[in-house]
């Protein structure tokens, strides 16, 4: 079996888990942070501080009767959750948790099973494409289908209001967040993430050149997430659950944890494209190995998503949310013309000093 | 004769029609509305009232008077004091008794109380409408205080039966007025930082302003009364117009608002609780000695020791309980500034144990009339706010 393989495979399942984990520990941070703002206790029944929280609701999702309502689409109802959990995973393929290491075949146990090609660096990540940024566009922007599909197929009025105001609130935040980011490919000149975080070497990092379009960003990740003050196809007080209400049981589940998964992903996106990923400040100058550096980077890169979840945390439980048309105007008449300023600025910029 | 919409007209402009009640999480009771929506915007509102009605103003006709207090827990079930005072002071009118200063002070301190309370819960529930879920935790916290202090003066918390004809059925507990001091230390700590929190914050107004505007003609027209008269620039307030319980003692100012929206209902609200502060600061400071009630010893029982030691007093113990007690024959208006506005109550007798007719003029019934008309034209979001804006008490509006 060749070597490379074992270690993508390694990787691919790592990448996985720890991506479910950290969505799955956010809904236990979520609760955890709000009561810590609003003066509660929060979960702490199930393990110690609540840590076997997020098991025992999975449990109890899993356990509930599932209600599929008389006039709905079953196969599109059904869909609907799929599709939004699906989009959702797919897109950390692309997240480079850490930098090369290097590994010698001599130094591998059982190394008679493997076969090793040339090269003896293996990338932390599960899949280098080039076209890494646009990738995760393209994926994120399916997501919306899902709540869509979900939304249209419970036939309730008030789910149909949540799916219009989400795919519309998405398809205009992705423009700004698009123009935005295509500031940072026009100083990078790559579209593969990997490329980007290599580029913010040490803390060279990329928030310097780009802190407007950073804020763009921001804001649309907020919008894209549906996370509030953007949470308007759910807000529970106006359309009771928005595209959810007909939902319950896992299928619920899904749609909550695809929430979470998109927060991690939007950090981990935001941690790469603008914090410098793996990088942190003088790494080279610590004088360890370029795998202990790297080992380093991976924790150091998680604590940037971390950071980035207790923010999006943060802002939600201050926050109140828009409304429906203001959410427009900000998107169409603020965010998009700063956008394109900032892309002509950038423009500018590297015209100049390169 | 209510307009309402011709089916021909939704079909024909491809219109939609959703419930809005009556068992939202937006409508804070249960009230339902039914609008004629095109995509966000509401085309044609009704409103449906009556979901917990109670029949109490028939109730209280086969009750005695002293039984009638609990009733009036229920209608503005967030400030439930007012509501037992209002009805005491308008037993004692028809009776014509004068409360002792020190019933009044102590009366004035606990509707102030309650005012606070209820405005607590109008303003952080608008915020949490708006989706701001924080501040109206930590402001909960004060109204968890004076919930204490209510308990420590009759055992009950929300309904509340507090006072009786007459006076107070005991004297406050040392505790409590440790508690109410406490309370007016604590509480502008704790409301300045909410208001730090909210009353300025970008989203929160762009949200509320020139949400459900009202003109000062329209309101008037309406009946509108209490704060919601107030945000739109007319200084009405029953406490200086008409003054009950010796408000004329206190020096205090009626705010107003200019646009009517509820951005100005919210601020209002918020200035009243300042000066709720402010009437009780005073009333602790004048509080004179003396007797908590005043001297009907048909209306308000005697201490249990006499009742088994003599038989005067086990004749009214006997007579009080079993409601056995007459009154003058007339007809009494009297009204109190409720915390949603004038809560008025309107008693005809008879001359027997029970009101020949009781009327409760509910500030909130009358506020919703205009709520459909308001909402008309608006977003759906808006007409979220608006209704939280205006305090609409599901107790009170069907009572």
């Amino acid at each position: 079996m060749e070597f490379a393989l074992l270690f993508k495979i390694l990787i691919v399942v790592g990448v996985f888990v720890l991506t479910l984990l950290v969505a799955l520990y956010s809904t236990w941070a979520e609760r955890k942070v709000s009561a810590i703002m609003q003066d509660r206790i929060g979960p702490n029944r199930a393990g110690p501080f609540g840590l076997l929280q997020p098991l025992a609701d999975g449990v109890k999702m899993f356990m509930k009767e599932e209600i599929i309502p008389g006039q709905a689409n079953r196969a599109l109802f059904i869909l609907g959750p799929c599709l939004a959990m699906l989009t959702a995973g797919m897109t950390s393929a692309i997240i480079p948790w850490g930098d090369v290491i290097t590994i010698n075949p001599e130094s591998v146990p059982f190394s008679e099973y493997f076969t090793f090609g040339e090269s003896k660096t293996y990338i932390v990540q599960a899949a280098d494409i080039n076209i890494g940024i646009l990738y995760a566009f393209g994926v994120v922007s399916v997501g919306v289908y899902g709540i869509m599909i979900g939304g249209w197929a419970s036939n309730n009025k008030y789910s149909l209001l949540g799916a219009i105001r989400a795919s519309s609130q998405m398809i205009s935040y992705e423009l700004a967040m698009g123009l935005s980011m295509i500031a940072v490919i026009m100083m990078t000149g790559s579209l593969s993430v990997r490329e980007i975080v290599e580029q913010q070497d040490g803390f060279n990092w990329n928030i310097w050149y780009q802190p407007l379009g950073f804020i763009i960003f921001l804001i649309c990740a907020f919008a894209e997430t549906n996370r509030a003050p953007f949470d308007l196809p759910e807000c529970e007080t106006e359309l009771i659950g928005g595209y959810h209400t007909e939902y319950s049981s896992m299928k619920l589940g899904f749609f909550l944890f695809a929430e979470y998964f998109n927060m991690f992903i939007s950090c981990a996106i935001i941690a790469a494209v603008y914090f410098g990923g793996y990088n942190f400040p003088f790494m080279h100058d610590l004088g360890l190995s370029d795998n202990a550096i790297a080992i380093i980077g991976i924790f150091v890169f998680l604590g940037k998503v971390i950071f980035g979840i207790l923010f999006f945390m943060w802002i939600r439980w201050t926050l109140p949310r828009f409304r429906y048309d203001q959410l427009m105007k900000l998107g169409w008449q603020i965010l998009i013309p700063l956008a394109i300023v900032n892309l002509l600025f950038t423009g500018l910029g590297i015209i100049v000093f390169k | 004769m209510i307009e309402t919409i011709k089916d021909k007209d939704i079909s024909e402009q491809n219109l939609n029609t959703i419930n809005l009640g009556p068992t939202h999480p937006a409508t804070h009771g249960i009230f339902q509305n039914v609008l004629t929506m095109d995509g966000e915007k509401i085309v044609h509102a009704e409103s449906t009232v009556g979901y917990i009605h109670r029949a109490f103003e028939k109730l209280a006709e086969r009750r005695p008077y002293n039984q009638i207090t609990p009733i009036t827990d229920r209608l503005n079930y967030c400030s439930s004091p007012i509501n037992n005072f209002g009805w005491e002071m308008t037993v004692e009118k028809l009776l014509g008794v004068q409360t002792p200063k020190r019933v009044d002070y102590m009366r004035v301190i606990i509707m102030e109380l309650a005012r606070i309370a209820d405005h607590v819960i109008c303003n952080s529930i608008l915020a949490v409408d708006c989706g701001a879920l924080t501040g109206f935790t930590h402001i909960f916290q004060q109204r968890e205080k004076i919930y204490e202090i209510y308990e420590g003066i009759c055992g009950a918390r929300l309904t509340t039966n507090i006072g009786r004809i007459g006076g107070f059925e005991r004297d406050f507990s040392e505790k409590t007025w440790k508690q109410i001091k406490d309370f007016i230390v604590d509480f502008p700590k704790a409301f300045r930082e909410y208001e730090n929190l909210v009353n300025r914050n970008r989203i929160f107004m762009d949200r509320t302003i020139g949400t459900g505007p009202m003109s000062p003609e329209e309101a008037l027209n309406y009946g509108f009364t209490g704060p919601n008269l107030r945000a739109t620039g007319l200084d009405y307030d029953v406490r200086v117009m008409n003054p009950y319980s010796s408000y004329q003692d206190f020096d205090f100012t009626i705010p107003v608002g200019k646009q009517g929206d509820s951005y100005d209902r919210y601020m209002v609200r918020s200035a009243e609780m300042w000066n709720s502060i402010s009437i009780i600061k005073q009333a602790m400071d004048k509080m004179p000695d003396g007797p908590y009630h005043a001297d009907v010893p048909e209306f308000y029982l005697p201490p249990k020791e006499d009742v088994y030691t003599k038989m005067e007093a086990l004749i009214y113990h006997f007579k009080i309980v079993m409601g056995e007690t007459n009154v003058p024959i007339g007809e009494v208006y009297h009204s109190v500034e409720g915390a949603n506005g004038e809560l008025g109550f309107y008693l005809v007798s008879d001359g027997g144990r029970q009101p020949y007719r009781l009327h409760f003029r509910r500030p909130c019934f009358i506020t919703y009339q205009a709520y459909a008309k308001m909402i008309e034209g608006s977003v759906l979001s808006d007409a979220i706010i608006t209704m939280s804006s205006l305090n609409i008490i599901a107790g009170e509006l069907d009572a």
